[in-house]
């Protein structure tokens, strides 16, 4: 039988792969990205989850909310990563120190 | 019942492994596409729990819009992207540790929760009311109650369309545009200019 325990250790890794592809990718922002928006799938699982155990369709309604921020932040995100290519001619993050004083 | 377990753990392993492979993947392409795979098995990790629209809506707006873009943006890049995997080996052992600590109280939290939480006394998962479609009872809350909420979504979205736009704007120079305000400003007196000429000189610029 099928819980919603199933479902929340599955969010559970999947949260942590994200957290692990930003920890070990830390010069390919292009998998930061994709890392984070790994993080913001675990979250909607979770969501959707709780959402249909406790009986409120609420949580899926913050789960929608959540998907148009990770659009809006992947839109955002990668823009910011073409202006930065155009100005230097590389995307690793670690040179991306041009406005420290 | 035993369907929906196999269901369960197909979609929840190949949702796992494909994460994985997302972080570890050498070719940054083939990210993206492990990415659209793990999409696409959370989304039936969705239909599983009965939320059918949001399972929709995840393949729509990640694999149809959010993949699609990193798609463009990582073939646009010229990148040498073996460069930018240094030092995954030498953070391969403390993310690890870390990844794997995190799993763990996770996992612990996780359990806790789902016995002795409020949520853990519905054995029967319900993704909306007896009778009335998921899709249907979505739309009676999100327009009532949450409507301003809705709004602000709207709002959320077009800020980032603008940001993006002007972020990523350029205007090349030597490219000859139309300029509507110029060409309304303009009257016979700036457009013209009479040049008195003797005969036999022509003209010299």
């Amino acid at each position: 039988m099928i819980g919603l325990s199933h479902y929340l250790v599955v969010a559970a890794i999947l949260f942590t792969i994200g957290v692990f592809g930003i920890f070990v990718n830390r010069k390919n922002i292009i998998v930061i990205l994709m890392s984070i928006e790994l993080i913001l799938l675990a979250v909607n699982i979770n969501l959707v989850a709780f959402s249909v155990y406790l009986h409120d369709v609420v949580g899926q309604i913050f789960a929608m909310f959540v998907l148009t921020v990770a659009a809006a932040e992947a839109a955002v995100g990668l823009a910011i990563l073409v202006t930065f290519f155009r100005n230097r001619g590389d995307i690793a993050v670690d040179d991306a120190s041009v406005m420290k004083g | 019942m035993a369907l929906q377990a196999i269901a369960f753990y197909l979609l929840a392993v190949a949702t796992v492994v494909a994460g994985l492979l997302v972080v570890s993947a050498r070719n940054p392409v083939h990210s993206v596409l492990f990415l659209i795979t793990a999409f696409f098995s959370a989304a039936g990790l969705f239909v599983l729990l009965g939320a059918e629209f949001l399972a929709m809506l995840l393949i729509v707006v990640y694999v149809g819009a959010v993949a699609v873009l990193f798609l463009f943006v990582v073939m646009m890049l010229d990148v040498d992207f073996a460069e930018l995997r240094q030092g995954f080996a030498q953070y391969l052992p403390i993310g690890g540790l870390v990844a794997g600590f995190l799993t763990l109280e996770m996992i612990f939290v996780a359990a806790t929760v789902a016995t002795n939480g409020a949520a853990g006394k519905n054995a029967v998962p319900m993704a909306s009311a007896p009778g009335v479609p998921n899709t249907e009872m979505i739309g009676r809350v999100l327009y009532t109650d949450y409507i301003f909420f809705f709004q602000l979504a709207g709002l959320v979205l077009l800020v980032a369309m603008i940001g993006a736009i002007v972020l990523t704007l350029r205007h090349k120079p030597g490219v000859k545009r139309q300029d509507i305000g110029k060409q309304i400003a303009r009257t016979p007196k700036t457009g013209m200019e009479l040049v008195q000429i003797k005969p036999g000189e022509g003209i010299s610029e």
